[in-house]
């Protein structure tokens, strides 16, 4: 009797879980749809004035900034990411990977505003002096995003490795392969559906990523063109408007938070798909 | 089911935290008040509170930012006891009663490195809206400019927009004045420090901040030949003036009323003009 009130009550609390997810999506959704529906769905994802003041409310230039911004830190956290994950899996000494894993975790921890306070201080005023522009650029928070999900990058790529049966590893050297040429024709293709799942939930995490933006990009309302210019990204947008919008305006930035949900799911989507184990 | 004389020691950890939830519970205290509002007049409020938190230990007054519209906003649905504001108000938002507190002025600044000292109201517009591109062209070194803006609903933003980007611009039809678009490459920030910090540190950055944030590390320009100090904000012949507001939901009472009192006071107007503001008269 007391099992089965257990076993109700733990079901009670994983629906509410889920309900949450859905009563945030109805809620971002019921905002943000009729703003879409007045505005045209052409007109509000693809024009580039963004003048709430007037009633414009194009984000197209947001939209690029954001997947330009994502991409670029993709790109420098899957390498180094990927490239510790290996290094920690194959050739590291026990000992160290008894160390390294654990501080890799810390890396984790650190606010994001620790990242974007580190950004405007040291990264910024040397992009600015080294290669020109303003310093707040594309290439700033790629940087920044692309250090902040280091950590989810090299945990997830490091199981997926780990995860391998040593089976393959045993027989490619068994058969007078090296151990590089185990680790790169062997265990990561084999790790490969696992090292992909990392990758994209990463790109989620650099695409979510407000704090550290908003301090480094600059937030022009320009299309980026050059990795030196300034750049606004869809999160930024919601986080510098939000304290004051209202009407219109605030339902605008309820439909900004809408494409970015439906941008997240889809990349969740892929993952999981890529991520299945195959039999 | 083992009864195990150690659970039952359980209940206490549930009953301490139901005690301590209730007395959590706020039954509105009375002397803790909260202002919110422009980051422009924030440092300046927090002073403030702290002189009167030291005269009088039982009140509480906490300040925070988020710029002059979310001031107002939070002020109108009652978030907050007092609003404070550095721009006029909207026909819609005069529904609050306006407390103007002390005048400002709003300072054009450049890096302390930059030698153009000086602009003209034509050239500030220009350089915002992007049209002057390089500090040549203004009399400084070959170097591209970065004009640096706040986020729209900066009080300082509007104030600015209204004093200098639509200075010189024609009237519409029905006699307004539309003022100058800013750059849509202008970098924009959301704090008056935010904005100080990178005209600090990039040589060939242009920004605008409240006259009273000045420090050693911008150099604040004349315009028109006029620097922002206190003598040319009184006399009027510093062009880019703006009023600092406290905004109450209705007559402000209690603590609310008590600070204000005093903010308007001689101690509380000297307290500002040591702080780089002007009293207001």
């Amino acid at each position: 009797m007391r099992e089965k009130l257990i076993e109700k009550g733990l079901l009670l609390v994983a629906f509410s879980a889920v309900a949450m997810i859905f009563l945030i999506a109805y809620l971002i959704f019921r905002e943000g749809v009729p703003l879409v529906a007045k505005v045209g769905v052409w007109d509000f994802i693809a024009s580039t004035r963004w003048a709430p003041s007037k009633g414009q409310f194009g984000i197209l230039p947001m939209i690029v900034g954001s997947i330009e911004v994502t991409l670029l830190a993709v790109v420098i956290g899957a390498t180094l990411g990927l490239s510790c994950a290996m290094f920690l899996a194959e050739f590291a000494p026990r000992w160290s990977v008894r160390i390294l894993k654990p501080m890799i975790e810390l890396l984790a921890g650190i606010p994001s505003v620790v990242y974007g306070f580190i950004g405007v201080v040291v990264l910024v005023p040397f992009i600015r002096r080294t290669f020109g522009g303003p310093g707040f650029s594309v290439l700033a928070s790629a940087i920044i995003l692309g250090i902040m999900i280091l950590p989810t990058v090299i945990a997830i790529s490091l199981d997926a490795l780990n995860a391998v049966p040593p089976l393959y590893k045993e027989g490619s050297l068994a058969l007078g392969a090296t151990r590089w040429q185990t680790l790169y024709r062997v265990q990561l293709p084999a790790a490969r559906s696992g090292i992909i799942a990392a990758f994209i939930l990463g790109m989620g995490r650099a695409i979510g990523e407000t704090m550290a933006v908003i301090m480094v990009a600059g937030n022009a309302l320009t299309m980026p063109t050059s990795l030196l210019q300034p750049v606004r990204t869809l999160t930024s947008n919601i986080a510098l408007e939000m304290g004051y919008a209202s009407g219109d305006h605030q339902a605008a930035l309820f439909a900004t938070g809408m494409v970015l949900f439906v941008i997240i799911a889809i990349l969740n989507t892929i993952a999981l798909v890529i991520a299945r184990p195959r039999t | 089911m083992n009864h195990n004389p150690l659970r039952s020691l359980l209940i206490l950890p549930v009953l301490l935290g139901a005690v301590l939830l209730g007395s959590g519970c706020s039954r509105g205290n009375k002397a803790a008040i909260t202002l919110a509002g422009s980051t422009s007049v924030e440092p300046f409020a927090e002073r403030l509170a702290e002189l009167y938190m030291g005269v009088h230990p039982d009140a509480k007054i906490s300040v925070q930012g988020g710029g002059s519209s979310a001031g107002i906003r939070a002020v109108t649905s009652r978030i907050c006891a007092i609003g404070m504001s550095s721009r006029e108000l909207t026909p819609e938002e005069k529904v609050l009663v306006e407390i103007p507190i002390a005048l400002d002025a709003i300072a054009l600044i450049v890096n302390r490195h930059n030698p153009v000292r000086e602009l003209t109201m034509e050239q500030a517009r220009g350089i915002f809206a992007g049209r002057i591109r390089n500090w040549r062209e203004v009399g400084g070194p070959n170097r591209r400019i970065t004009p640096i803006t706040r986020e729209e609903g900066s009080g300082t933003r509007a104030s600015f927009e209204e004093k200098v980007m639509a200075a010189g611009m024609p009237k519409d039809k029905n006699g307004k004045t539309n003022p100058d678009a800013f750059a849509a490459d202008a970098l924009v920030q959301d704090s008056n420090g935010a904005v100080r910090e990178i005209v600090a540190s990039d040589p060939a950055a242009i920004g605008y901040i409240s006259s009273g944030l000045v420090d050693e590390r911008v150099a604040a320009i004349l315009m028109g030949g006029i620097a922002p100090t206190e003598a040319a904000v009184r006399s009027g012949r510093y062009p880019v003036v703006r009023k600092f507001l406290f905004l109450t939901n209705g007559e402000a009472t209690g603590t609310a009323q008590a600070f204000i009192n005093y903010v308007l006071s001689d101690s509380g107007q000297n307290a500002l003009v040591e702080e780089g503001l002007t009293r207001i008269e």
